[in-house]
């Protein structure tokens, strides 16, 4: 119950990020010295067709309403109309979305497959080499530029391996249209391809492993730290105290309470590793929603620069609420009581 | 008293840190019959917490090293002893009841999980087995002998929906689990108030008599030597300065140190309000 | 006691000052990881401030075209090779280091003395002063610097100057929270309540009492932030929103230099390693700093 009470005022406090986000957005958008119709149309544009376009966007109308409009149609989830694809910006992210989508998923999957493990090597050999390790491990890849571990990756496994392919999801030559979850991993499965399935995996593994190593070294040094300060706990010398064995010490009883620090971890991260994503989608010629940003960017494209700005802060938002449900099932204190 | 169910013969540890070997504990003897309530007390530093830490084979080494004696369980130097032996013994023929009910349960598993633990491991180690219905009948079984009204509702909770008072007897519950001859408690509900305290301290003697147990009581607190021991051992600097019958320890203390240590005590003359306080309870 | 007590004799903060200089100096020399760090640092600044007398050919720093020495591999004339139009490579890294320190100067020059008010504020006062800030905070957090700094460069134009504003509009989040989260700590303190006791102004409680046990905590923070500013700089201008052409910056050398993959990998890598040692730099400094200030709670 309390949990529940947690949860809905937490889906409130992000109802109100949004809405802030929102006005920061319409701001931003907004404060362009100039005029957007005209920016729009480049310098050759009559003033006609720039009236018409000011028409057409509303801008002609006092701000409040502009913002009004503005807010009308996030709530219809309408984003308006792309002026570079002469597109809905909708159907331009839709379709970008799932490829930095999928791409998100593999990292967060991978940064914590790999960075528990470490972090706890790190701490059950506290001082040790392993612990040295991933300590220089950490630091490197948190000080590494997300762009230049995916060159460095591109040129080892691409170039001087030959073992990886570098550039977008699929081989040129592969036939597949993407299904209902729009993860080619996924629809590949469902629809019983595993060759599409296996090239996926392979076009997918570098992109992600750019995108991983700087949060799967802070989930790896958080990982280790928590787990050290769990380990002196009184729970952990008693459970020792009764004999139970160190393998389910370290990876249950330790683990568990451990695990709750990385995961906040990764939500703050979350909107960092976002921007990085934009900058490895570029490296690896990821279709993704990146891509079109960067190409709108370029043409002045405003609804489609608010659109990518407001979706990127909603996916935010959302993997911020799965993590705080996430952490409700991890601590049971966060699900009774509403707090640690 | 060669024959004592635990005897501690002549142990010295002594510690290493920074560099600074310090010797912590010196030649320390003591005793626990079959069936016998011992109060090993002393304040902190004294050397009580090492010599249960010793005992139940918990020191780290390094920092900590013994460096002379022996602890005999049963006969058995359980110094010398290989680990795989020892193992059987820590958590079952001699358990443990913790200090703090608040920081000794892990606050993500449910009282049953961890007890249900607990006794798993235990019996692996004795090579019994039980089926995990019957694990959770043992578990609602002991949660039942420390007088808990509702036993499958406390196995389904967390610690963080017991009261205190609750929580330390599921740490008595624990110690319980697998029958063990020889409970060792320390300070067991000092992190309670004094009525709380009383009613464990209480439960926790009616318990060692009922079942025939022999009791260790670790503590500083002299209120406590008085209800829960009928010998006592009196440490300080690493070593026992005194150990006699608990009433004659409060008639006639010999040592001055343990004259000074129960003149500190305001409450000894006459009835202790924690006496009253348990046989309320 | 207190009624007797002269405002000057306010039991003031036990700040962790420089009181004892030398033992702290003795202290930070004996971690090796501190001692690197400050190393760099202090080596990247020096070079990015001598550039011009240090470097060998810091005529390459303009548009400078050399065809005959184009695409040169690393040797001893040219340490990092040369690039595509024949400029030495290594000239043009250092020069580079310069807009990089630049913007971590501009950067959180701007985001510190604001984001540490704010935290102060919220920290201090609470209330609905604490539940705006917060709430503000939650909400610049929920952007990507990075993707901010493009949307900011979209409106107006991609420069330097709005890609510093858009990162530096975002990054005091961080201050705040640090600040916040010392401050309610403190606030219940005994010095602070004596202070308050005795009527000292809220300005002297916040800035002469509260501050100062701030300052170990936010020398950690801004040293590891300078390299993560340094990191966001660097992606900014490797998707063409730094500084434009023909001023050396070496996110925007490692972008030109990845179009000749994999054959004149120096082109790209050199200029890669060199914003990676400086980050690196910034940030064991910081773990140093970190590990001697004894504040764990930064990140």
């Amino acid at each position: 119950m309390e949990f529940l009470l947690f949860l809905f005022r937490r889906i409130l406090w992000s109802i109100l990020v949004l809405v802030g986000l929102s006005i920061v957005i319409f701001a931003i958008a907004r404060v362009v010295p100039g005029d957007p119709a005209r920016m729009a149309l480049g310098p050759t544009a009559t003033a006609q067709q720039v009236a018409d376009l000011q028409e057409k966007l509303g801008l002609n109308k006092p701000i409040v309403e502009q913002y009004g409009m503005f807010i009308a149609g996030l709530s219809r989830g309408d984003l308006g109309r792309s002026l570079l694809t002469e597109r809905p910006v909708n159907d331009d992210i839709r379709d970008t979305f799932a490829a930095t989508f999928e791409l998100v998923l593999a990292t967060i999957t991978l940064a914590f497959v790999l960075g528990v493990p470490l972090g706890v090597a790190a701490a059950r050999w506290k001082d040790k080499w392993p612990d040295t390790l991933v300590r220089v491990l950490a630091i490197f890849s948190a000080v590494t530029p997300s762009f230049f571990a995916a060159l460095l990756l591109q040129i080892l496994a691409g170039y001087v391996l030959h073992i990886l392919p570098t550039t977008g999801r699929l081989p040129h030559n592969m036939e597949f249209v993407a299904g209902i979850t729009g993860l080619l991993t996924v629809d590949s499965l469902l629809a019983g391809r595993l060759d599409v399935f296996g090239e996926a995996l392979r076009h997918l593994l570098l992109p992600a492993t750019a995108l991983a190593l700087a949060t799967m070294g802070q989930i790896a040094r958080i990982t280790r730290s928590s787990m050290i300060d769990v380990a002196s706990q009184d729970y952990i010398e008693a459970s020792r105290a009764f004999g139970v064995p160190e393998p389910i010490r370290v990876f249950k009883y330790m683990l568990r309470p451990s695990f709750v620090p990385p995961l906040t971890i990764l939500g703050l991260e979350f909107a960092s590793l976002i921007g990085n994503a934009f900058v490895v989608e570029l490296v690896f010629a990821w279709p993704g929603m990146a891509a079109y940003g960067i190409r709108t960017i370029l043409q002045k494209d405003l609804n489609a620069v608010m659109g990518v700005v407001m979706v990127s802060g909603v996916f935010f938002v959302l993997v911020n609420l799965l993590i705080d449900v996430l952490v409700g099932f991890v601590d049971p204190r966060v699900r009774i009581r509403g707090s640690r | 008293m060669a024959d004592a169910l635990l005897s501690v013969r002549n142990l010295s540890v002594q510690f290493t840190t920074y560099g600074q070997t310090n010797p912590v504990l010196k030649g320390v003897s003591l005793d626990v019959p079959a069936r016998s309530q011992i109060a090993l007390v002393g304040e902190s530093g004294s050397g009580k917490t090492v010599t249960m830490r010793a005992i139940m084979g918990l020191l780290r080494s390094p920092p900590a090293k013994v460096t002379s004696g022996e602890i005999f369980y049963d006969g058995r130097d359980l110094l010398t002893m290989p680990d795989r032996e020892r193992l059987k013994l820590r958590g079952t023929a001699m358990s443990m009841v913790f200090q703090d009910p608040m920081s000794s349960l892990n606050p993500v598993f449910t009282i049953a999980d961890q007890m249900g633990t607990i006794l798993k491991y235990a019996d692996r180690r004795l090579g019994r087995s039980r089926s995990g219905r019957e694990r959770m009948a043992r578990v609602h079984e002991v949660l039942g002998q420390v007088r808990m009204r509702d036993p499958e509702r406390v196995a389904r909770s967390y610690p963080i929906m017991l009261s205190g008072g609750m929580r330390q007897r599921v740490l008595i519950a624990m110690a319980l689990l697998s029958e063990p001859k020889l409970l060792i408690a320390d300070e067991p509900g000092t992190a309670l108030d004094v009525t709380t305290q009383a009613q464990i301290l209480k439960l926790l003697k009616d318990l060692v008599e009922e079942r025939g147990l022999a009791l260790l009581m670790i503590t500083h607190n002299l209120g406590v030597v008085r209800e829960t021991s009928n010998y006592v051992y009196v440490m300080n600097k690493g070593v026992v300065v005194e150990h006699r019958p608990t009433a004659e320890l409060f008639e006639a203390p010999r040592d001055d140190y343990t004259k000074a240590l129960i003149s500190a005590v305001p409450r000894l003359t006459g009835g202790t309000s924690f006496g009253n306080a348990g046989a309320a309870a | 006691m207190a009624q007797e007590s002269h405002p000057k004799t306010v039991p003031t903060a036990p700040p962790r000052r420089l009181s004892n200089a030398y033992q702290n100096w003795y202290r930070f020399s004996r971690n090796p990881t501190a001692v690197i760090g400050a190393a760099i640092v202090i080596l990247a600044i020096l070079a990015a401030l001598l550039a011009p007398w240090i470097t060998p050919y810091p005529e390459h720093v303009g548009a400078v075209v050399n065809f005959r020495a184009r695409h040169l591999p690393p040797s001893a004339e040219y340490w990092f090779g040369t690039d595509n139009v024949g400029r030495d490579i290594f000239t043009r890294v250092i020069f580079g280091l310069r807009i990089s320190l630049l913007l971590a100067l501009v950067v959180l020059g701007i985001a510190i003395p604001v984001g540490t008010t704010l935290g102060l504020l919220a920290g201090y006062f609470g209330g609905w002063v604490e539940v705006v800030i917060m709430r503000l905070t939650d909400i610049a957090l929920a952007i990507p610097p990075l993707v901010m700094a493009l949307a900011v460069a979209a409106v107006l134009s991609p420069d330097l100057i709005n890609s510093m504003l858009a990162i530096a509009a975002l990054w005091w989040t961080w201050h705040t929270r640090l600040i916040y989260s010392i401050t309610r700590q403190l606030r219940t303190q005994e010095f602070v309540e004596a202070a308050e006791t005795l009527g000292a102004s809220k300005f002297h409680i916040l800035f002469r009492e509260i501050l100062p046990n701030c300052v170990s905590a936010l020398a950690v923070k801004t040293s590891l932030d300078a390299g993560f500013v340094i990191l966001v700089g660097a992606s900014l201008s490797f998707l063409g929103l730094g500084i434009q052409p023909p001023t050396p910056d070496l996110g925007t050398m490692v972008a030109s230099g990845s179009a000749f993959l994999p054959d004149y990998w120096w082109e790209s890598v050199l200029p890669g390693f060199a914003i990676l040692i400086v980050a690196l730099g910034f940030n064991l400094l910081g773990d140093g700093l970190r590990d001697l200030f004894d504040v764990q709670e930064v990140r």
